[in-house]
């Protein structure tokens, strides 16, 4: 059975796999780490998303074989160790960015790489077509597009904290 | 999905060999066509080879009159890269508008060549810039390369390894794009330069075409007016729960319409 080594929010494993299973079966079988959700199976809603070696990407999409050596984030790995919750959650919480919360885990985790990547700042449109590989069943977009647009301008240090940014 | 024995070979040799080795065996490189048909079960290989340790299907380079890049290159990377964006905007236009930006994270250039899904992109960039494919064992000129709906010149032991695309004077791309699944119902993209005028047609037939007619308006007036007035033909599109053969012809010539003022 082949093997894969990999590290995931900074520990590393290594895991049995067969040739067919796929990153998230590792994440959350393997693992336990079910933060990371499956929707749609096909790749079409981005439940699934992680980051492997700092770009976001379907782990329902991804064979765990490819992904050795990789290094994976996963939304289990954003907060501090103490709990503090990284400035995209905590935006989330704040805008009431979500509803039933089953997309939530790829929506933070698309929205984090998607405002990394972008440091000279996103305009609403941007940020909606960032996101189409997310789709939220509740329509709960609206206050996602508003919590990303505040949470990139504490990520890239135009404002000290979320309050600041609603000013 | 059923389980298959996995390869990485690190030579496009070692590649080749296992391909031959085995009929069953497939090659993959992103996955994020591959992967969901495995699900379906509407494959079953009895091995992948895993080409992304292939340090020779990599890179993006400018060679001459050419953009040559390696059929490893991601969308994202084609979309990015400052060669392309000077080289040929209307490619890097293409690549960044593929999908959505986890497809675009992982699929790449060779994945989507090889595969020629009817509503697949690049195959349109390839036929409408006159591209050479560079394989394992030859040279495929653009005309020669797509066969048909998921059908191209390439035999099952036969690796693409880059596409060589001649600098274009100008080059444009349009698409109309299924609202939920983001695929092309009918594409143009149109060029002038070195391979002459080209019009490719991808997404609105089983297969990317050229459309003689209306390159032979452009050749005489290059403007959105002198394919205004040329209909494509339904006959023998694709007609299916997103759109009729007759709604594709005609937006083969607003979609051509569109790339020819995108390329101005």
């Amino acid at each position: 059975m082949p093997q894969v080594t990999l590290t995931v929010n900074g520990k590393q494993h290594t895991v049995e796999v067969e040739g067919r299973t796929l990153l998230v079966e590792l994440l959350r079988e393997k693992l336990r780490l079910t933060g990371t959700h499956v929707g749609c199976d096909p790749s079409q809603c981005g439940a699934c998303v992680v980051h492997v070696n700092g770009d976001s990407v379907k782990s329902c999409t991804t064979l765990a074989v490819m992904c050795e050596g990789a290094q994976v984030t996963t939304i289990e790995g954003l907060a501090a160790p103490d709990g503090t919750l990284h400035p995209m959650q905590e935006a989330f919480r704040e805008y009431h960015a979500l509803q039933c919360g089953f997309c939530t885990p790829g929506m933070v985790m698309s929205a984090v790489d998607l405002v990394r990547k972008n440091p000279q700042g996103l305009s609403e449109k941007e940020i909606r077509e960032g996101l189409e590989g997310n789709l939220c069943r509740c329509t709960g977009y609206h206050n996602i597009v508003k919590a990303i647009a505040a949470a990139q301008e504490v990520m890239h240090g135009r404002r000290a904290s979320l309050a600041a940014a609603a000013e | 999905m059923y389980d298959f024995a996995y390869h990485k070979p690190a030579t496009l040799a070692d590649a080749v060999k296992l391909l031959a080795a085995d009929p069953d065996a497939k090659a993959i490189s992103g996955g994020h066509t591959l992967i969901p048909a495995l699900k379906l079960r509407l494959n079953r290989p009895s091995a992948l080879v895993d080409l992304s340790g292939i340090a020779e299907m990599k890179g993006i380079r400018r060679e001459g009159d050419a953009l040559v890049i390696g059929a490893l290159a991601r969308h994202v990377e084609v979309a990015e890269n400052a060669e392309v964006k000077a080289a040929i905007p209307a490619l890097a236009y293409l690549a960044a508008h593929i999908g959505d930006v986890q497809v675009r994270n992982r699929g790449t250039i060779g994945g989507s060549l090889a595969n020629n899904d009817p509503a697949a992109d690049y195959p349109a960039a390839v036929l409408g810039l006159g591209a050479t494919l560079h394989t394992s064992k030859r040279k495929i000129a653009a005309d020669d390369f797509f066969l048909g709906m998921f059908t191209t010149a390439l035999e099952p032991d036969e690796i693409l390894v880059a596409v060589s695309f001649p600098i274009p004077e100008r080059a444009g791309y349009a698409k109309m794009k299924n609202p939920a699944s983001r695929y092309v119902m009918a594409g143009a993209f149109v060029s002038k330069g070195p391979m002459g005028v080209r019009v490719a047609i991808n997404g609105a037939g089983p297969c990317v075409f050229r459309q003689a007619a209306m390159e032979a308006a452009l050749a005489a007036n290059w403007s959105p007016e002198a394919v205004a007035a040329i209909k494509q033909d339904p006959e023998g599109l694709n007609s299916d729960i997103h759109g009729s053969a007759e709604y594709r012809a005609h937006l083969v010539t607003v979609m051509a319409k569109r790339a020819v003022a995108a390329a101005g």
